[in-house]
């Protein structure tokens, strides 16, 4: 304990200057900035998806009827058989087929082993063409989405906040989160971008509108 | 004083370590690529949000309301953190924080660490203290695991090795994987993404058994306990989700009042740094959760020279900075030396600023110098740290440390002020510079000086001055007009 009251002890002689009676909220801090840098009317679910694709992520938009298509293309495409199942997915999701789900709790290993792991998100975020995850129901503990090198990533278009104010202000700080911008990337070798290096090298987005995009054929 | 490290010890003075570094073409070459490149990326999507100016205000004033009122807000964090399951360090100096990491890794019977990019623990020289106590910290940051194999310093703020390029960082991987574990793949090429593979096996068998993490902290809620790690590559998601153990190194201006205030550091950071709209990860978590990610956390709040800073009613505002590494990137004399000749784990303009208070001005008096006053930091820097006012603050107080005995730029300014007190001493020293400036002068410049001014004229030329000054000027021409 005392270092902690010599740290605190001289904070407060370096702050000698502040009056005893200034409390921190005397302190003004304007809030003049915008709480999102959309236009007015602009569509931030299509924003939501030109932004993830910026990052060389992948992105398709889909309605709730065909998801599980939408699932099977992706996978499909990506080669990708055995898949990590976070808890609380909803199974009615899935696509019929031959891939093989493997439900949590998976170790670090197992997961090591697996092809990729599907999940749902928290939020989204427009501007930033961002997904978060608070490990809730059907997005798996955090190593789900990190240890094996394909996350397909399912965003409803009602969960996709304009900006990050709105998104922080819908996201629980207690719960532990992960904001994710298309893939893993360094521009560490001569400031040369490479996607992949710990994370998933490969990002999948599938974007869910609340209403069919048009009738099924 | 204790040893505070952030200096590197033995190393030359900047100007003379800049004039070995502008020898160096290939250095300057590649710095002025990566720093332009940079530049533009930063600058296309700042200007994206027409309220970067607001944000930058309000970053500015979050900053100012926490350093006023640090106190209140460690304390907040501490208690915040403690409920959340974690338990809080507080480390007066290096020496202390190396020990108490040291003492909470032998803790747990480990003896290596995997290690996320940070600042503090390059500040402190974690590292090396960790080796001598038998522990091996892994850096798994790509740019940090190049310095780390080579042996060598980190020469940004942002990309460590910026100063190597692919076929110096080839030759490391063959050269010393193999030491460290899984070795480099045979006949390795040189290009970036085959080498990111090699990094990629090479980390991949320490992160999936690591047991005890370190990490850095880019902000702390003191509202709710949130800690934030912001990073690109999921080397710091690995060290903060899979180890058992995680220990959090966290200099103490780097606590932020509330969650909601994300929201500016957010939009700001990765802008600023990366050029991105949003960096590829964010990691935050508070305390710990059961069955998900480290199941102890230990959050150690780092003093060493920080409250000496904050002394400094003009110094204080750069414990605003929130490591972005924009000064770097725009600042003329990084271009063209580099971080090395900074000696010093903060290079550039803020590190100018921030070394010489964290350890004293007397131990890193030519870094207030290591600028041309050009402004371009304060431009650029995100929460408006005013660089050039605490540059010329703190040459300030390096002439008024170095008075005794005198020395030529003391009385240079002892000399300059007198004579700019007096209308009549002006008058007359101005008419003596015309003289003497044009009799030493040739074809209108003046090249190299001997004696005192040798320093100022070696180089750089100077235009001679004019036969008369604007004064005399006036008082012929035009005084009679009034």
């Amino acid at each position: 304990m005392n270092s902690r009251h010599a740290v605190l002890g001289r904070i407060r002689a370096a702050l000698a200057d502040v009056p005893s009676e200034e409390r921190p909220e005397d302190v003004p801090v304007p809030r003049d900035y915008r709480r999102s840098h959309t236009a007015p009317g602009e569509d931030t679910v299509t924003l939501f998806a030109e932004r993830v694709a910026d990052y060389r992520a992948t992105v398709t938009r889909t309605d709730r009827a065909r998801l599980p298509d939408a699932v099977a293309a992706a996978l499909t495409a990506r080669g990708a058989e055995h898949l990590a199942l976070p808890a609380g997915f909803p199974v009615e999701l899935l696509p019929a087929g031959t891939w093989q789900w493997h439900p949590e709790p998976l170790d670090v290993p197992a997961l090591d082993a697996l092809d990729g792991a599907i999940t749902l998100a928290a939020a989204g975020i427009a501007v930033t063409g961002t997904i978060v995850l608070d490990t809730g129901p059907g997005q798996g503990r955090r190593a789900l989405t990190l240890v094996p090198d394909y996350h397909l990533c399912i965003v409803y278009a009602e969960q996709i906040a304009a900006d990050v104010p709105d998104a922080l202000a819908r996201l629980d700080p207690r719960r532990p989160l992960t904001f994710v911008s298309g893939p893993s990337a360094t521009s560490d070798i001569e400031l040369d971008r490479v996607e992949g290096v710990h994370g998933p090298r490969t990002l999948d987005v599938i974007v869910v509108n609340p209403t069919p995009l048009e009738p099924r054929p | 004083m204790s040893d505070r490290g952030v200096v590197w010890l033995g190393s030359p003075s900047f100007p003379d370590a800049a004039r070995e570094a502008l020898k160096d073409t290939q250095l300057r070459a590649n710095l002025k690529r990566a720093t332009s490149t940079i530049r533009t990326k930063r600058l296309a999507v700042a200007s994206e949000l027409d309220d970067w100016e607001e944000l930058r205000e309000t970053a500015a004033a979050i900053k100012r309301r926490t350093a006023r009122h640090l106190d209140h807000y460690l304390v907040q964090l501490e208690e915040s953190v403690t409920a959340a399951g974690g338990t809080v360090h507080w480390a007066s100096d290096a020496a202390e924080a190396n020990r108490i990491v040291t003492d909470l890794v032998r803790a747990t019977g480990e003896r290596e660490v995997v290690k996320v990019k940070s600042m503090a623990t390059q500040e402190i020289g974690l590292n090396e203290h960790l080796a001598e106590a038998g522990i091996t910290a892994y850096e798994t940051d790509l740019a940090e695991l190049i310095v780390q194999l080579g042996d060598d310093r980190p020469s940004h703020i942002l990309v460590p090795a910026i100063h190597k390029n692919r076929t110096e960082i080839r030759d490391l991987f063959t050269a010393e994987m193999g030491h460290w574990g899984q070795p480099a793949p045979e006949g390795l090429g040189d290009d970036p993404a085959e080498l990111a593979e090699a990094a990629r096996r090479h980390l991949r068998e320490k992160f999936l058994t690591a047991k005890v993490a370190v990490s850095g902290a880019n902000f702390a809620c003191a509202e709710s306990g949130t800690v934030v790690v912001v990073e690109s590559e999921g080397n710091g998601r690995m060290c903060l989700t899979l180890p058992e153990t995680l220990i959090t190194v966290m200099g103490i201006e780097k606590v932020v009042p509330t969650w909601s205030d994300l929201e500016v550091f957010l939009q700001l950071l990765p802008r600023s740094s990366t050029g991105e709209r949003m960096n590829p990860y964010t990691s935050t978590w508070t305390g710990t959760t059961d069955g998900d990610g480290p199941q102890a956390f230990h959050l150690v709040l780092l003093d060493n020279g920080r409250t000496d800073t904050l002394a400094d009613t003009v110094g204080r505002q750069a414990l605003a900075c929130i490591r972005c590494s924009a000064c770097l990137n725009v600042c003329p004399v990084f271009e063209r030396t580099g971080g090395h000749a900074y000696g010093s784990v903060y290079p550039g303009p803020i590190g100018a600023v921030l070394t010489p208070q964290l350890v004293g001005v007397e131990n890193a008096a030519s870094l207030p110098f290591a600028s041309t006053l050009c402004g371009a930091c304060y431009d650029a820097c995100p929460v408006k740290i005013d660089i050039p006012e605490i540059l010329a603050h703190l040459r300030a107080k390096v002439v008024e440390a170095d008075r005794r005995p005198l020395k030529p730029q003391a009385l240079a300014m002892k000399a300059a002020a007198t004579v700019l007190d007096s209308p009549r001493l002006l008058a007359t020293a101005q008419k003596a510079a015309a003289i003497g400036g044009r009799a030493i002068a040739r074809k209108g410049r003046i090249r190299r000086l001997p004696g005192p001014l040798h320093g100022w004229s070696d180089t750089r030329d100077t235009q001679a001055p004019p036969a008369e000054s604007f004064r005399t000027w006036w008082r012929k021409n035009r005084e009679g007009d009034r």
